[in-house]
């Protein structure tokens, strides 16, 4: 994966990786005769069963982390392919607030390697021009972590080819509960200085505050790992998204399945389409 | 454009599925698929009767009784929580040349099938999705003929769910609903409010987000009035002002689709967040008791982790 990565940045490769990529833009130029969708969100499933497999390390302190490193590339990857392909919104569930709950050894190792990714992820997003955004609740985070994660979403505010937003921290059901208190908070605001006579919290108010308000309603969520549930991600976003789960774990996830994905939802684009329509008319 | 002529199977469980072959049906064998590689379509055995309007099917509800679960069930494992999107009656309709009205009324056979099912079986929610906010922009024909079809069901069946114990409740938003429906509707769940052995929820002129926005409303309200802080505002609040705090169990366990259609269409979003979801192929009116357990199955087999560890 990280081989495929570098090789068409133009960082590393051989004839292989060359001759593979344009196979793959081949295929990428057949998929765009159909609808391609704008956003595709990833629930990141099976990095542990993965690791399991690899028997990769499970330390997280002495530099470790090392079960997390495939997943990292296997994003990578997708970003990649997401963008030659011109899906121009790109998000991924890293990290869930109910995350918190498992083992504090195997919480630290996915935060300390998550830092460690920072500045390997600085650079492929600047090469590639792409925003990067952190949806979630950062103050659960640490300040280094909240801090990079901060500095990041500076340093790329200003490209636009594509955007990726990574969900860290995040549920559905916090995200929505934020959104009504900044909403509760600016009503009380408007109306103490006499700005609003409208006594009522809006639906589109809320969706203004929401952490996933930089992007469109995703088209697709593909979930790898076998399962079948959206583990209170994009709950809000989600209601006409094409759910697409695939038993491959997130760090083996490769172009195929996201070739059958964009087929599957290329099959029911009309009907999508037609219940955005018939919603934003209602 | 590239269109598909197979289908493109989703992982539903994580165990091999039981295969059951059933006369007319290409069955396929997923376990040595891997996601490359589509599935051959299956053949519908179609059953060319006509649909009547006679909605009372097999008599009344049974009265409770022990009813022995299917083998490939556990009962220890069955879902307290089931819902379902009934989706497909109009396709199978126009499959078998018949009108769509047609298809409606084979539905409500269908959901009737269900809901004795869950009696039997001891789930304790059943939540339908009869009609969503959406659907009023159908044609007015049929949007009056569904409506009509309520007022029909529920006056058939009054009797036999008071018997059967089993509590109706209605959520939705019921001032688009003719004034005899809500009357109607009113009635039933007076009348089966303290019946207990299977709560059945009809969602009808329902939204999953203009339910949440009504819950936020509701809290809003309430921090508005200063009976309670913005810091206040939990999930627990929210979860006691959505329509579904007409139960205990407001988080279904699991969610069914049918017709082969995979999203989750508007249709309680914020209670979805731990369900597991399971797309049947079949159109609803061909969802019997044989689905029913393979949906079953598929849950038991699941990991439920909610975020923590195996």
């Amino acid at each position: 994966m990280e081989k495929e990565v570098m090789s068409s940045l133009k960082m590393e490769g051989n004839i292989l990786c060359s001759a593979s990529s344009f196979i793959r833009k081949c295929i990428f130029g057949v998929l765009r005769v159909g609808a391609i969708p704008n956003h595709i969100a990833f629930i990141m499933d099976g990095n542990r069963r993965y690791a399991k497999k690899q028997k990769l390390s499970h330390d997280g302190a002495a530099g470790g982390g090392g079960r997390y490193d495939a997943g990292f590339w296997a994003l990578m990857v997708m970003l990649l392919y997401c963008q030659e392909l011109g899906v121009k919104y790109i998000t991924a569930y890293a990290f869930s607030i109910d995350n918190f709950k498992r083992k504090p050894e195997e919480v630290e190792s996915l935060m300390t390697s998550m830092l460690e990714k920072f500045h390997l992820l600085d650079i492929l997003v600047k090469r590639l021009a792409v925003r990067v955004h952190f949806a979630g609740n950062l103050e659960l985070l640490s300040n280094e972590l909240r801090a990079s994660a901060m500095e990041l979403t500076e340093a790329t505010a200003a490209y636009s080819k594509s955007v990726l937003t990574i969900c860290i921290a995040y549920t559905s059901r916090d995200e929505i509960l934020h959104a009504v208190r900044e909403s509760c908070e600016q009503k009380r605001i408007g109306l103490e200085f006499g700005n609003d006579d409208d006594d009522e919290i809006k639906l589109m108010k809320v969706e203004k505050n929401m952490y996933m308000a930089v992007a469109p309603d995703p088209d697709i969520i593909i979930r790898t790992g076998g399962e079948n549930r959206l583990s209170n991600f994009l709950l809000w976003q989600s209601c006409w998204s094409h759910l697409h789960s695939m038993r491959v774990l997130w760090p083996e996830i490769g172009v195929w399945n996201l070739v059958f994905a964009i087929l599957n939802f290329q099959r029911n684009k009309t009907y999508y389409l037609e219940m955005k329509k018939k919603e934003k008319e209602l | 454009m590239l269109s598909l002529r197979f289908a493109i199977p989703t992982a539903n469980t994580l165990t091999p599925p039981k295969i059951k072959p059933k006369p007319g049906l290409v069955v396929q064998t997923a376990w040595n698929q891997t996601d490359l590689f589509p599935s051959l379509p299956k053949r519908y055995d179609y059953k060319l009767q006509a649909a009547t309007t006679d909605l009372s099917v097999a008599g009344d509800i049974p009265a409770e009784e022990v009813v022995e679960l299917p083998a490939e069930l556990s009962r220890e494992l069955l879902p307290k929580h089931v819902a379902v999107i009934m989706d497909g009656n109009g396709r199978w309709a126009r499959q078998r040349g018949l009108a769509t009205s047609a298809g409606h009324e084979a539905g409500v056979k269908a959901l009737r099938e269900l809901i004795e099912l869950c009696c039997q079986w001891g789930i304790q929610v059943l939540t339908v999705f009869a009609f969503s906010y959406e659907n009023w922009i159908r044609p007015k024909v049929e949007v009056d003929f569904l409506m009509s079809l309520f007022e029909r069901a529920l006056k058939s069946e009054m009797e036999s769910f008071s018997r059967g114990g089993i509590r109706i409740s209605v959520i939705g938003d019921s001032t688009k609903l003719p004034t005899s429906l809500q009357k109607l509707i009113n009635e039933v769940e007076e009348t089966t409010k303290h019946n207990s052995r299977l709560q059945l929820i009809v969602a009808v002129s329902y939204s999953g987000k203009y339910d949440v926005v009504q819950a936020c409303r509701s809290v809003a309200e309430k921090a508005k009035d200063g009976q309670i802080q913005l810091d206040d505002i939990n999930e627990s609040l929210i979860e006691q002002e959505l329509e579904t705090n007409c139960t205990e169990h407001p988080y279904p366990d699991l969610l069914i689709r049918t017709s082969g259609e995979l999203r989750v269409s508007n249709f309680l979003l914020w209670q979805l967040a731990y369900t597991e979801l399971f797309f049947a192929q079949e159109l609803w009116p061909d969802f019997r008791k044989d689905e029913f357990v393979d949906a079953l199955s598929s849950y038991q087999q699941r990991q439920r982790r909610y975020g923590g560890r195996h």
